[in-house]
């Protein structure tokens, strides 16, 4: 079996803020193959955001403090690349699409990227026109950022970041401001990129049950330090007490289910999913 | 108590942001009102402490006309705390900003000490006093936006997304935070698109959509509805999503919290008597 290209590779990273009476990552070893979609979770202050940061380079390129370890991001070592390099690798989606869009019209604002790599005109228009299409947006590029909803703003931001051709992107708790079906279309968006380009996709989130459906790993953080690392089902079956004891939200039905086997009602895997919860506890009742 | 009589707004750009509102909030009450990006659940917001006046219909808090008295006046009884933090953190340290309204209100020095002590205490912001809000993450600044409003002591309480950034254990720590607030007797309206909070939380729900008040109820009679929810374009709670499969085995369907589907199940399930169920 071929194994994918390995995009991001840390070995035993650490960076402690200048100033920071403790570091806010250390000793974090992680490898994440091309195509792979993650959900890095953990709870508030854990690093997911300073480990994000390695990854575009802003740490350590703009934020002062000490370095330890190596990170290789799509084969470039972060501590010698500039940011400018990195930034074309990584894409980054910020929380609030508001804080990230700026440009009088959407199709400006995707152009924004290419425009300052000093592309020809051509190029701009086939990055913004592939952009556009992939995300959904073409039917809003003469708009105005403000005039869109939630939902359109951060597929805006996500066209922005793909007009750069990123190898990566990270999504840092990109569903925040938006109500459920609109984080669903945005989180489905991010596994079309994954699915029709190869892109790897890397969600910061607090609600595994948005995630669920999409995130096939997942990395989880405390104290700057990497604690579980898998797949989703296996980390919320053997890791369910750690993860709650985190504070990180796992799905209801999973903490439905690891209290109910803990009381010896049910038996078997945590589910992850509705479905598979109700169909365990409706084939037991139709005994 | 503050009472919106058919309130109507429409903004500048002529778009129709509410329409013919009419809704009563006293102390001890905790409500929440959810619905879609766009529904109205800001513009409301901002119409329980007179930053926005009605286009038709009127708002009154403890009787008085919020067309006619301050915002500064109202901002004594009634604390907005705005979604983004951002817009309203400004002060060199954390203790300086929750200081700020308290000195602007005129309390004695001790006072205004006491109360930012004890709120930072209380939303677990006490070793960040010194430090500068910016500094601090995103779900930190949110907290310290809310320390700021709580430290009045506001009788009605607004606050807009208080879930957003935040894990489970400071949910959970919100939850309480909320539940004393109440109990105390003042009034906590949130505004969330957190179905999972409200489910846990149990507070009175108002569903907004298109500027209209489209349902309400305690959290489970409303959760639990398709058509409701599906109005205000929410997605139902995973427990209420379960017990709605369930429903054909005689459970209820009116289940959107862990607990209760936990207590249903083991009696249900005790009461079968079969072999353990085995998730495959």
């Amino acid at each position: 079996m071929s194994r994918a290209r390995e995009i991001i590779v840390a070995k035993d990273l650490g960076f402690n803020y200048a100033g920071a009476k403790k570091p806010a990552i250390q000793g974090v070893n992680l490898s994440i193959s091309e195509d792979e979609f993650i959900l890095l979770t953990g709870p508030s202050g854990c690093g997911k955001t300073s480990l994000c940061r390695c990854l575009n380079g802003l740490i350590p390129n703009f934020y002062q403090g000490e370095w330890t370890g190596e990170l290789m991001v799509d084969g470039l070592d972060v501590t010698t690349q500039p940011t400018s390099e990195l930034s074309r690798r990584v894409g980054y989606v910020f929380q609030n699409p508001e804080n990230q869009l700026f440009a009088l019209t959407v199709e400006k604002d995707i152009a924004f990227g290419p425009e300052n790599l000093g592309f020809s005109r051509d190029e701009i228009r086939e990055r913004v026109d592939v952009a556009m299409k992939i995300t959904g947006t073409s039917a809003l590029k003469e708009l105005a950022p403000y005039e869109l909803s939630g939902g359109q703003q951060q597929r805006v931001a996500l066209a922005g970041v793909l007009a750069m051709k990123p190898s990566v992107i990270v999504l840092d708790e990109p569903t925040s401001f938006l109500d459920p079906h609109t984080a669903e279309e945005v989180m489905r968006a991010a596994d079309d990129l994954r699915r029709e380009l190869g892109l790897t996709i890397v969600v910061v989130e607090h609600r595994l049950d948005l995630v669920a459906r999409y995130a096939e790993r997942i990395v989880v953080m405390d104290g700057g330090k990497i604690v579980a690392d898998g797949s989703l089902e296996q980390v919320l079956d053997e890791q369910f007490d750690m993860l709650e004891g985190l504070g990180v939200g796992v799905p209801r039905v999973s903490l439905l289910w690891s209290m109910l086997r803990r009381d010896g009602i049910v038996s078997g895997k945590v589910p992850t999913h509705v479905e598979d919860a109700a169909s365990a506890l409706s084939g037991m009742m139709s005994h | 108590m503050i009472t919106l009589e058919h309130v109507s707004f429409r903004y500048a750009s002529g778009y129709l942001a509410l329409q013919e509102i009419d809704l009563n909030i006293q102390g001890g009450d905790f409500v929440a009102i959810m619905g879609e990006n766009g529904a109205g659940k800001t513009t409301l917001a901002k119409h329980l402490n007179g930053l926005l006046k009605p286009s038709q219909g009127r708002v009154l808090v403890d009787g008085e006309d919020t067309r006619k008295v301050s915002v500064a006046h109202l901002a004594r009884k009634v604390g907005l705390v705005f979604q983004n933090p951002d817009h309203l953190l400004f002060s060199e340290t954390v203790k300086d900003e929750v200081a700020f309204g308290l000195k602007n209100f005129g309390f004695s020095p001790e006072v205004v000490e006491k109360q930012v002590g004890r709120t930072l205490e209380a939303l677990g912001l006490a070793e960040y006093a010194d430090t500068s809000p910016f500094l601090l993450s995103g779900g930190e600044r949110k907290r310290v936006a809310l320390a700021s409003i709580l430290a009045s002591e506001p009788d009605y309480l607004i606050l807009d997304e208080p879930t957003i950034g935040q894990d489970y254990q400071q949910k959970e720590r919100l939850r309480n935070f909320i539940l004393q607030l109440y109990s105390q007797g003042k009034a906590v309206v949130m505004i969330t698109h957190d179905v999972e909070f409200v489910a846990e939380s149990n507070p009175k729900v108002i569903l907004l959509s298109k500027g209209q008040i489209v349902g309400q109820g305690s959290a489970d009679s409303v959760l639990s509805r398709d058509e409701m929810v599906n109005r205000a374009s929410l997605v139902k709670p995973q427990m209420s999503r379960l017990f709605g499969e369930l429903a054909k085995h005689g459970l209820p369907r009116d289940v959107v919290d862990v607990h209760r589907a936990r207590i249903l199940l083991e009696d249900k399930l005790g009461e079968v008597k079969a072999p353990v169920a085995q998730n495959p």
